[in-house]
């Protein structure tokens, strides 16, 4: 809870507007605030470089490592390994099946939480009513409830997505309903005395004034439906890239590990980007500090 | 006391708040008439329940006794007949200018087209036609205040009901804002209710001051003000603003009795 609030409140943009400064208000050429900062694009390429030393650094540790002894493989092997696992198809197969279970759980998780979320934050009878269900059920790590789901849906993709739905939906139901919470009074009573009901209030100022939030569940979502993915498939599965790994780890082939760990991360992070492409394009409108 | 020709009248009108085991008594048994197109201020000390009144009227409270008349009909409720201007601006900030403005016409139905029209009418007299595709975030407090006011008489309303509009800006900002909304005024007459804790403003601004006293929220003072001429800076420079300042100072910040004058409650 707490990191999800602090992750929500991060994102908010300070409710009350900073006291303008100046008097240069009215005539008209202050409107574009060009405050001397460095140009936009020469801070990403520093950004990108940075980004791109570190990684390089990341590497050349791992490699040191591999190379003083640690029980580790060195990239060259891990690279090696994944073209050969690439080459025999295992791991686009082992892909496809991780990202197609991730996918329908998360988009299953976050299309339930959006709207129950809102019910919640917006109406305070359905809030008493399902907020305890969710307290309670965001106590249990999903993997606790892998067991459960086996016994009650058996061994075949139902289960997995299950549990992946179930962490993608807690994550993004409770930033979704601290969104709506949260809308400034201030605002839908702007609404109202602009002759807005409750309809059009919803609409047009609790759904974009929560969007922010929405977009941090989600992506907090994501993160806990990729690390629910392993444990998911450690179930009865003939693909995917967590039973991949479980198996390398019977053959101590840390190769393998390493080829599906790699996997997994750079998926995780590039729907990860995808979804902060979608929040610039929809939140582009928040003061940000 | 009930005069029906009164645009907005208030009549005894108590508002209480329960503040753990107490009430808090935020309106008094408060009476007051407006005219229409009048100019009115309310200035008192805080706590003294002005934005309660102006939520009343709003339709954003409901009183704990009495009424709230416009045109001699209850308030029951926000109403597009009463514009609400707030001290946060209130835009919407992913709402552009114009959007932000379009914003009650949209919601009445208005054909996109007259929407764009009107819309533009009101952007155009607050000044702001060069920022009319501009995001909230990139205007200064003043511009997004006057975006309010436009966005307020653009739905066309009869009342516009302000709380502490200018509070949040610098003092030169102020200044500027009030002789803008003077000039608004004097093309789109409204019966403007306008609450603040700044004696010059009230002063500056009214037809009529109404000073209000705190715990409970009453009725201090009234105090007209005359002026023939425009109001600007020779107004605020001129010896009568200045006894008027005086005046309405006094009022506000020596409270000793009960009431000032005879409780007044009709229109002049």
């Amino acid at each position: 809870m707490s990191v999800l609030d602090k992750q929500g409140a991060g994102r908010r943009n300070p409710v009350p507007e900073k006291t303008p400064g100046t008097s240069a208000d009215s005539d008209g050429a202050d409107g574009s605030r060009s405050a001397p900062r460095r140009s936009p694009s020469g801070r990403r390429w520093r950004s990108a470089a940075l980004n791109a030393v570190s990684v390089a650094l990341g590497i050349a540790i791992w490699w040191t490592l591999a190379s003083a002894g640690f029980k580790l493989p060195t990239p060259p092997e891990v690279v090696s390994r994944a073209g050969t696992l690439i080459d025999n198809g295992t791991l686009g197969k082992d892909v496809v099946a991780s990202l197609t279970r991730v996918l329908i759980g998360f988009a299953l998780g976050t299309a339930v939480a959006v709207p129950v979320g809102f019910l919640m934050g917006w109406y305070g009878v359905l809030r008493s009513l399902i907020e305890p269900w969710i307290q309670f059920f965001r106590t249990i790590p999903p993997l606790a409830i892998i067991p459960l789901a086996v016994v009650v849906m058996g061994i075949d993709e139902t289960p997995k997505i299950f549990v992946i739905f179930l962490a993608a939906f807690l994550a993004c139901v409770i930033s979704t309903f601290q969104g709506v919470v949260d809308v400034d009074r201030t605002l839908i009573n702007a609404a109202r005395v602009l002759g807005a009901r409750d309809a059009v209030i919803f609409a047009r100022v609790v759904v974009p004034a929560s969007t922010p939030f929405i977009l941090v569940g989600m992506r907090v979502g994501l993160g806990s439906a990729w690390a629910t993915l392993v444990a998911a498939e450690l179930v009865a599965a003939q693909q995917g890239l967590g039973y991949r790994m479980q198996n390398a780890e019977l053959y101590y082939d840390l190769p393998t590990i390493f080829v599906g760990l790699i996997s997994i991360g750079i998926l995780g992070l590039l729907m990860d980007r995808i979804l902060l492409l979608a929040e610039r394009k929809l939140t582009g409108w928040q003061e940000r500090r | 006391m009930t005069s029906s020709a009164a645009k907005i009248s208030v009549q005894g009108v108590t508002k209480t708040f329960a503040l753990g085991r107490t009430t808090f008594t935020a309106l008094d048994d408060l009476s007051l008439d407006i005219a229409d197109n009048e100019f009115v201020t309310v200035v008192g000390p805080s706590g003294c329940g002005k934005s309660t009144l102006l939520n009343v009227l709003a339709g954003l409270e409901e009183p704990t006794t009495g009424r709230a008349l416009v045109d001699g009909v209850p308030v029951s409720g926000p109403g597009p007949e009463r514009g609400v201007i707030f001290q946060q601006y209130a835009l919407f900030p992913w709402l552009t200018v114009r959007q932000n403005v379009e914003f009650g016409l949209r919601t009445a139905g208005v054909p996109k087209a007259e929407r764009r029209r009107r819309a533009e009418h009101f952007i155009n007299l607050v000044g702001l036609e060069q920022f009319a595709d501009a995001l909230p975030k990139t205007l200064s407090g003043g511009m997004r205040q006057r975006c309010a006011i436009a966005r307020a008489y653009a739905v066309g309303p009869s009342i516009l009901l302000m709380d502490e509009p200018f509070g949040a800006l610098d003092a030169l900002t102020r200044v500027k804002l009030q002789e803008q909304l003077l000039d608004t005024w004097s093309k789109e007459k409204r019966t403007v209710l306008f609450i603040t804790h700044d004696v010059d403003e009230a002063v500056f601004l009214a037809n009529r001051v109404i000073v209000m006293a705190a715990r409970p929220g009453r009725v201090y003072d009234v105090i007209d003000v005359r002026w023939d001429g425009p109001r600007d800076e020779e107004f605020r420079l001129s010896p009568e603003f200045a006894a008027l300042r005086n005046r309405v100072w006094h009022s506000v910040y020596h409270q000793d009795g009960r009431t000032a004058a005879p409780q007044p409650s009709t229109t002049i």
